[in-house]
C-alpha cells in the first residue's frame, strides 16, 4: 500500500505540492483530479522518486522510501507524452523493464508478445516507435509500463491526446487491465469523465492541496468544497438563499409568465449550446450571477428571453 | 534529479580524466612556452607583452587577425547556411556522396589547399585568404548546422506559417532560434580556425599580411625571439578565452528539443524554387570546393610522360637527393596508424568531457576543453617539443607524441559535435528508463549512449580525418623515419623540380582519398546499424 504523508515539493521557490496526504491500497484504483498547474504531475514524480520532496514521506507498506532510488521502487510510470525510446523498436521498448530485471530470451519475448496482444497491438514488435500513431504510442507506453509488473502503476493523463472514440474504447480496456492485475493504480487527469470512469477513489487537487478525497461516487454526488463543485460542472450559487452546489440537470426554466412557481428566481437567457442529449442554456440572475441549466424540452428559449429558474431542493448540496 | 552516490563518482571521473589529459598534454606544454618566454631568467619580464600593443606594426597584426577572421566567418555563414539547408532537407540522388565530399576541404592540409588555389591562378591577396577560409569552413557550417537542421521538426515552421508569419519571420522566430546552438558552434569553430589560420595566411596573404599565428612562427623560427613569440601566444590565448566565455554566456539557455527522424523531415525538391535553390548551391559547391581539388587531381595525373599514374608510381621509391628518409608511400601506413590511435583517444576523452559537461550543466567545462582548438597547432607542437623532453615526462622519440598531438587537435571537435546531441536528449527518456528499473549506469548505457552513438560516430570520422590531415603540430613531433602524408607533401613541395611537385600532388590525392573514405564510412555506418531517428 502506498502512503504519502504531508508531502511538500518546491520548484525554485514556488510550492508545487503543499502538504499532500494520499493512500493507494493494493487493487485500488485512485485518480488524482485537478486542473493543469494543480501539481498532479509533480505528485507522480515525487512518488516515483524523480523529484526530491522538501518535506513529508512517501512509504510503501510502512517502509519509508526516502533512500530508495527511483529504479528500485518497483513503481511503473506511464508518461503523458509517452517518452518512448526512439532508438529502440516497439518490442525493445516493451522489453526494456524486463531487461533491467535480468529477464531475457524466450521468457521476455513471450511476455512482450502477450502484452502487445493485451494492448491490441499484436505483431507490432519490430516497428519503429516514430512510425506509430498517437494512440499506438499510448498503447506501447502502457505495455512498457506493465511489463516489469510494477507493484504501483502510475499513469499521467493516460488518455490525454486521444480522440473521443479511442478514449472510450481505451477506458474499457484500462478498467479490464486494472481489474485483472489487482495491483495499486494511481492516475492523474484533468478530465473528470476520465477520472470517474476509471477510478474507485478520486482525490481532487487544487493549488498543491487536497480539496477532497473520497469514493468516486461520493465525490461526484457530494462535492465538499465550492472549488470541487465548480470543477465538476456544478453551479455554485447563492441565488436560492444559502450557498449550494446544484447540477444543471436539477434546474428547470419556466418561460410562461402566467404562472410563477414559488421559490423561483427571475432570470434572462444569455445563450444556448447543443450537447449530445440536451441543450445547455446559460442564464443570468438580476444580480448578474450566471448559471447553467440543462434543458431537454422541445422548445429551447432564445437569448434574451425572460424566464423563471426553478430548483429541485432535493438535488441541492449545501456548501461550506 | 537527485544524484545517487555511485553516479557521482562516475561524474567526477568523467570530469577528471579529460581534464587531466588536457592538463598534462596541453596546459603543461603551453605553460612551458610561457615560462620560457615570460620568465626567462627566473624573474617576470612583461616588456614583450607590452610591446604587442605599443608597437604599431604588431598592433596592426593583431587587428588584422581579428577582422579578417570576422569577415571570413560572416562570408562562410552567408554561403554555408543555404548549403546546409539544401543538404539537410532535400532528398536527391548522390546526396550522401555530396555530403562526404563537402567535408573533405576542412580536413585538408592548408599547405596543399594554398597551392591548389595558386595553381588555379588566384593572386595572393585578402580575397584569396577569404576564399580559402570559406573553402575550409563551408563544411563546418554544413555539418554542424545541417545535423541539427536534419532533425528539426518542420511542423514548428508550418505552425508559424499558419499563424501568419512570412518566410522571413519564420526564419527569425522559429528556425533561427532552433538552429542557434548549431550556428553559434559553427561560427565559433570557423572564427577560431580563421583566427589561428597559419598556412593560408603564409601562402596566400603575400609578404605584407601577417596574423598573430604567422608572427609567432616568424618570431620563433626566424628571429628566435622566444619572449615576443610567447607574448603573442598569450594575446592569442586571451582572445580565445574571451571569445569562448562570450559564447558560453550567450548560449547558456539551451532548450532541450525533441528531434524528429530525418526521413520525416526530408523531402524531394519538387517546386521550381526548391530546384533552383538546390542547383544554385550545388553549383557553389562545385566551383568553390570541387574545382581546386579537380585541378589538383588533374595535375597529379599529368606527368610529363603523359596522362597516367607516373607520379603515383614514383611515390613507392626513395629518390636520390630527397629530403625524405623513407619512400613516400610508407607515410600512408603511418598516417592511418597515428590517426587511428588519435581517434580513439579523442573520442574517449571528448565523449567523456561532453557527457560530464552536460551532466554537470557546466559550460565552462566545454570552454576549458575547447581551449586546444583556439591555441595554434604550431604553439602546441612547439610546446610538446620543449616540455615533453625531460622528466617527469620524457617522450622524446616516442611514437605516442604524434597521436597525442593529433588527439588534442581533434578532441574539441568531438566535444562540440557530441555535447549538443547529449543536451538535446529528452530528460523524460532517462526518467522512463529509471522507472522501468534502470540504475543510473544502465540509463547511461541504454539511453544516452545509443542516442549519442550517432554523434560519436560522426565525431570519430571527423577526428580521424582531422588527424590524417593535421600538419602544424605534427611537423614538430614527427620522427623523420615515420612521416605522415601531410609531412611528405610539405617536404616534397619544398624540393625543387616538377617531379617533386607532381609527387606532392599525388601524395595529396592519396590523402584526399583516405579522408573521403573515412567520411563516407562514417556517413554510411550511422545511417545503417544504429537506426535513423
Amino acid at each position: 500500500m502506498l502512503e504519502v504523508r504531508d508531502l511538500v515539493v518546491r520548484y525554485e521557490g514556488a510550492t508545487a505540492l503543499d502538504g499532500v496526504d494520499l493512500r493507494v491500497g493494493d487493487g485500488e484504483v485512485v485518480c488524482v483530479l485537478g486542473p493543469s498547474g494543480s501539481g498532479k504531475s509533480t505528485l507522480l514524480r515525487a512518488v516515483a522518486g524523480l523529484e526530491p520532496p522538501a518535506a513529508g514521506t512517501v512509504a510503501w507498506d510502512g517502509a519509508d522510501l526516502r533512500t530508495t532510488p527511483p529504479h528500485r521502487r518497483r513503481f511503473g510510470l506511464m508518461f503523458q507524452d509517452h517518452a518512448l525510446f526512439p532508438h529502440r523498436d516497439v518490442a525493445g521498448n516493451v522489453a526494456f523493464g524486463m531487461t533491467m530485471q535480468g529477464v531475457a530470451g524466450a521468457t521476455a519475448r513471450d511476455r512482450t508478445d502477450e502484452l502487445l496482444t493485451l494492448v491490441g497491438l499484436p505483431g507490432f514488435g519490430s516497428r519503429r516507435v516514430g512510425a506509430l500513431s498517437g494512440g499506438e504510442q499510448q498503447r506501447v507506453a502502457l505495455a512498457r509500463a506493465l511489463a516489469p509488473d510494477p507493484r504501483l502503476l502510475m499513469l499521467d493523463e493516460p488518455l490525454g491526446a486521444l480522440d473521443r472514440a479511442l478514449r472510450e474504447h481505451l477506458v474499457d480496456e484500462l478498467r479490464a487491465i486494472f481489474a485483472r492485475r489487482d495491483r495499486a493504480v494511481l492516475l492523474v487527469t484533468h478530465d473528470h469523465e476520465e477520472a470517474f470512469a476509471l477510478a474507485d477513489r478520486v482525490v481532487v487537487l487544487h493549488a498543491g492541496r487536497v480539496e477532497q478525497d473520497d469514493d468516486a461516487a461520493r465525490v461526484w454526488q457530494h462535492p465538499a468544497t465550492p472549488f470541487v463543485a465548480d470543477f465538476l460542472g456544478y453551479n455554485v450559487t447563492d441565488a436560492f438563499g444559502a450557498r449550494v452546489a446544484v447540477r444543471p440537470e436539477a434546474l428547470s426554466l419556466v418561460v410562461d409568465a402566467g404562472s410563477v412557481p414559488a421559490g423561483s428566481v427571475p432570470v434572462t437567457v444569455i445563450d444556448r449550446t447543443f450537447r449530445r442529449d440536451h441543450f445547455r442554456v446559460r442564464v443570468a440572475t438580476a444580480t448578474g450571477a450566471i448559471l447553467d441549466v440543462a434543458v431537454r424540452s422541445a422548445t429551447i428559449p432564445d437569448a434574451g428571453t425572460a424566464a423563471h429558474l426553478v430548483l429541485d431542493p432535493a438535488a441541492a448540496i449545501r456548501l461550506p | 534529479m537527485k544524484q545517487w552516490p555511485g553516479s557521482r563518482v562516475l561524474t567526477v571521473l568523467a570530469v577528471a580524466v579529460p581534464t587531466l589529459f588536457v592538463a598534462v598534454f596541453f596546459a603543461y606544454p603551453v605553460a612551458s612556452i610561457l615560462g620560457r618566454g615570460l620568465v626567462p631568467d627566473g624573474h617576470l619580464d612583461l616588456a614583450p607583452l607590452r610591446g604587442v600593443f605599443t608597437d604599431p606594426s604588431l598592433r596592426g597584426v593583431v587587428w588584422f587577425t581579428v577582422w579578417q577572421a570576422a569577415l571570413s566567418t560572416a562570408l562562410t555563414l552567408a554561403i554555408g547556411l543555404p548549403g546546409a539547408y539544401v543538404l539537410a532537407r532535400f532528398r536527391f540522388p548522390g546526396r550522401s556522396l555530396v555530403r562526404a565530399l563537402v567535408t573533405i576541404p576542412f580536413v585538408l592540409p592548408t599547405v596543399l589547399v594554398a597551392s591548389a588555389f595558386l595553381a588555379l591562378g588566384v593572386p595572393r591577396s585578402l580575397g584569396a585568404i577569404l576564399l580559402a577560409h570559406v573553402f575550409f569552413n563551408y563544411a563546418v557550417v554544413v555539418r554542424v548546422v545541417g545535423e541539427l537542421w536534419r532533425h528539426l521538426d518542420p511542423h514548428e515552421e508550418d505552425a508559424a506559417r499558419m499563424l501568419g508569419a512570412n518566410r522571413w519571420q519564420v526564419w527569425r522566430e522559429v528556425t533561427f532560434p532552433a538552429l542557434r546552438p548549431g550556428i553559434v558552434a559553427a561560427a565559433t569553430i570557423t572564427y577560431l580556425f580563421c583566427f589561428t589560420s597559419f598556412g593560408v595566411i603564409l601562402f596566400l596573404g603575400g609578404p605584407t599580411r601577417s596574423t598573430v599565428e604567422t608572427e609567432i612562427y616568424r618570431q620563433t623560427t626566424r628571429f628566435l625571439d622566444l619572449p615576443l613569440a610567447a607574448a603573442l601566444s598569450i594575446v592569442q590565448l586571451l582572445a580565445v578565452v574571451v571569445l569562448l566565455w562570450l559564447v558560453g554566456r550567450f548560449e547558456r539557455h539551451a532548450v532541450p528539443r525533441r528531434l524528429r527522424a530525418a526521413r520525416e523531415v526530408e523531402r524531394r525538391p519538387r517546386r521550381l524554387g526548391d530546384r533552383l535553390l538546390l542547383a544554385g548551391n550545388l553549383l557553389v559547391m562545385a566551383v568553390l570546393l570541387a574545382l581546386p581539388l579537380a585541378v589538383l587531381i588533374v595535375r597529379s595525373l599529368t606527368p610529363p610522360s603523359g596522362f597516367g599514374f607516373g607520379y603515383y608510381r614514383a611515390l613507392g621509391e626513395l629518390r636520390a637527393g630527397s629530403t625524405l628518409f623513407v619512400p613516400p608511400l610508407d607515410a600512408v601506413a603511418n598516417s592511418l596508424r597515428f590517426a587511428a590511435v588519435a581517434t580513439v583517444i579523442a573520442v574517449v576523452m571528448g565523449g567523456l568531457a561532453a557527457w560530464a559537461g552536460v551532466r554537470t550543466r557546466s559550460r565552462w567545462l566545454d570552454g576549458v576543453l575547447a581551449l586546444p582548438l583556439g591555441v595554434s597547432a604550431v604553439t602546441l607542437g612547439f610546446g610538446f617539443l620543449i616540455a615533453l623532453d625531460e622528466p617527469p615526462l620524457d617522450l622524446r622519440g616516442s611514437q605516442w607524441l604524434v597521436p597525442l598531438a593529433q588527439a588534442l587537435v581533434a578532441m574539441p571537435f568531438v566535444v562540440l559535435l557530441v555535447a549538443p546531441v547529449l543536451r538535446a536528449i529528452d530528460p523524460r527518456l532517462r526518467d522512463a528508463a529509471t522507472m522501468l528499473g534502470a540504475s543510473p549506469g544502465r540509463v547511461r548505457r541504454t539511453v544516452d549512449l545509443p542516442i549519442a552513438a550517432r554523434a560519436l560516430f560522426v565525431a570519430a570520422a571527423f577526428a580521424f580525418a582531422i588527424s590524417l590531415g593535421e600538419f602544424g603540430a605534427t611537423t614538430f613531433v614527427v620522427r623523420p623515419d615515420a612521416p605522415t602524408l601531410p609531412i611528405v607533401v610539405y617536404r616534397l613541395l619544398g624540393q625543387p623540380g616538377d617531379a617533386s611537385f607532381g609527387a606532392a600532388m599525388a601524395a595529396s590525392c592519396l590523402l584526399m582519398l583516405l579522408v573521403a573514405v573515412a567520411m563516407l564510412v562514417g556517413d554510411r555506418a550511422r545511417a545503417g546499424r544504429l537506426g535513423d531517428f
